[in-house]
């Protein structure tokens, strides 16, 4: 079988276990399986977009939690001023259908993504890291302080945004939108990692100056890649306060910022489906450990320790080796 | 007029805390090339170790030496298993392992002490206040941490200009590969700028005890901030971190103090409050963006 043909097959496999995992989730008995796909779906895409300026760019941001949680936030506080009817700044109605959130919040945190990219990118290497941490860190503080939407408590979103014509209230339909949202994100960047602007962005991460010989603005192309990455994370922010149906200053926590890198790694960097295994492996780990110890934190360290210090390339590498298929 | 003086004198007292955890942050950032993240951790295990024996014994000073020989004994333990095997590594997995031993630190102090937060009185010499101007009272304590945080700061400057080390330190900040392919055993320097650094951030801990609550998570507030004033500061340089972390406690501080005042003149007063502890959290990282627009490399780059 030819190399393309069994990646086909494998995706094809993939999708029909991921929709038919509610029903097997309910034959089990185990309706939990399905809220835990639902992280699983959400934190890919979060992480996924995180290893788009990563892996391929590799802008090491420690700050994406921060386009995680405002995307969160927009959910919020969209759904706090519908439900209250006063209007956002005075003129901006407030909403509760997903169709106008979710864009809404992917703007609103490319727009964060943007200004915070601008600043961060004049800097590369050590400096971006401590930077974006930083910046992230700040938009904590500023969701802290903001009391007119709960501060400190967060906010409380008390009914999933509305889709026209489904029950958003069942945690089912709300893993296939996630699913579709899914879909569509990765089918989207899969496209944009394989098309000009893809190498490009590869390119930087291998010389920059050779593609500033070429003539590219190294600044530019960096910049777009950030803001669709911050983008993408706030996408997934979105979906988790759907999920939830709470969004609070938890999610810009800088530790938030770190798991998704925990999520890249473990799955592999620079690989457009890895994230996903990583937040699939690292949700699952989690569930797993806390389940046994309160002491999960503890064992979770030693594990990404081991997984730093002796795999290169996560888990997905560390299956190809094991069965002993060569990418 | 006193009051403010006091502010500025708290500010101080912040910032050279600031200093004792970014020079350590910057030499090992500038002479290793790690990120070390988990720097904070050091500075939190060092507070627990001296706190505690300080309780135990009740002689607060025993505490010193306990707060620099578990920095130190941690310090070693951490460059020797984990960060000697990311000197060749990318940041990202310089990041990932260090961010791996802060969660194994924190849920290791955890098991150990309990969540509940250590609380340590002042030393009974140095729990009074002295009348530094007509009317200006001050607390001897943080007095005694400024001038322990300047006579550090001296003692740095001496050893790093004046001593074979410390010339060391500076070849190797400058360049590393050049000190390594003269003959330098550039593994024992790394040890000696790692255990400094880890010494510093000990001795840190130990003295924000009687006025910080020691607990879990006290080191990752210090770091993000240690963060902003090595950037600030210009990454690897010893003096940039000097110069911003007095910047930055004396601004943090007086943003926290007068903010709140400031804003209730033109809007109601729980509003402002609210609105003012928000936005003094955020200063210190808007004057970050502020110099990064202005000096990328920031103020004293070590590289110029």
């Amino acid at each position: 079988m030819t190399q393309s043909s069994s990646k086909f097959l494998i995706s094809v496999c993939v999708m029909v276990a991921l929709v038919a995992l509610p029903f097997f989730a309910d034959m089990l008995g185990q309706p939990a399986l399905t809220s835990l796909a639902t992280r699983v779906l959400i934190y890919g895409i979060a992480a996924a977009s995180l290893n788009f300026v990563l892996g391929f760019g590799g802008m090491v941001s420690f700050g994406h939690a921060a386009f995680f949680g405002v995307g969160g936030y927009v959910v919020g506080i969209l759904y706090q001023h519908y439900a209250s009817g006063e209007p956002l700044f005075g003129f901006l109605p407030g909403t509760n259908q997903l169709l106008v959130t979710l864009p809404a919040a992917v703007l609103i945190s490319g727009a964060v993504a943007a200004v915070i990219g601008a600043l961060s990118l004049r800097t590369s290497g050590v400096q971006f890291i401590m930077i974006t941490l930083a910046f992230a860190q700040m938009l904590f503080f500023f969701f802290v302080s903001l009391k007119a939407y709960g501060g400190d408590d967060g906010l409380i979103i008390r009914r999933a945004n509305e889709v026209p014509g489904l029950n958003m209230r069942d945690k089912q339909t709300i893993y296939y939108v996630c699913l579709v949202a899914a879909i569509v994100f990765f089918a989207l960047l899969s496209k944009l990692v394989n098309s000009r602007f893809g190498y490009v962005i590869a390119g930087l991460r291998q010389s920059e100056q050779r593609m500033a010989a070429i003539g590219l603005s190294a600044y530019r192309y960096k910049l777009v890649a950030f803001v669709i990455s911050g983008m993408g994370a706030g996408l997934a922010g979105a979906l988790m306060a759907n999920f939830m149906r709470f969004a609070s200053p938890d999610m810009l926590h800088w530790t938030k910022s770190g798991e998704l890198m925990v999520m890249v790694i473990l799955g592999g960097v620079g690989t457009v489906f890895g994230p996903l295994i990583g937040a699939g492996t690292f949700i699952v780990l989690e569930s797993l450990l806390a389940s046994w110890t309160e002491n999960w934190q503890l064992g979770l360290g030693l594990i990404l320790l081991f997984v730093v210090l002796y795999t290169q390339g996560g888990v997905q590498a560390l299956l190809e080796r094991v069965f002993g298929r060569r990418s | 007029m006193t009051l403010f003086l006091e502010q500025v004198l708290n500010g101080l007292q912040l910032g050279v805390m600031l200093f004792l955890m970014a020079a350590g942050l910057t030499l090992i950032f500038g002479i290793m090339g790690i990120i070390n993240l988990a720097h904070g951790s050091i500075y939190m295990i060092g507070a627990y170790a001296g706190t505690y024996v300080a309780m135990e014994t009740g002689v607060y000073y025993a505490g010193i030496p306990a707060a620099l020989a578990a920095a130190a004994l941690t310090g070693s333990a951490m460059e020797f298993l984990v960060v000697r095997r990311l000197y060749k590594r990318d940041h990202l997995d310089q990041v990932l392992a260090t961010f791996a031993l802060i969660l194994i630190s924190n849920q290791a102090i955890t098991l150990l002490f309990g969540r509940q937060p250590l609380f340590i009185g002042m030393p009974e010499a140095l729990n009074s206040s002295v009348e530094l101007l007509p009317g200006l009272f001050y607390s001897s304590y943080r007095l005694a941490i400024i001038a322990m945080g300047l006579l550090v700061a001296l003692g740095l400057y001496l050893v790093i200009n004046r001593t074979r080390i410390g010339m060391l330190v500076r070849a190797g900040s400058t360049n590393r590969d050049m000190v390594r392919a003269l003959g330098v055993d550039i593994r024992l320097l790394y040890t000696i700028v790692f255990g400094l650094g880890a010494l510093l951030a000990g001795l840190a801990g130990f003295m924000a005890g009687p006025i910080l609550a020691v607990q879990v998570g006290m080191g990752e507030q210090i770091l993000i901030t240690t963060f902003v004033v090595v950037v600030i500061g210009g990454v690897g340089s010893i003096r940039g971190a000097f110069f911003a972390s007095l910047i930055i406690g004396v601004f943090d501080t007086m943003l926290r103090a007068y903010l709140p005042g400031l804003l209730r003149q033109v809007m109601a007063g729980s509003e402002a409050d609210a609105l003012g502890a928000g936005l003094s959290s955020m200063g210190i990282y808007l004057l970050m963006a502020l110099v990064l627009l202005i000096r990328p490399k920031g103020l004293f780059p070590a590289h110029s």
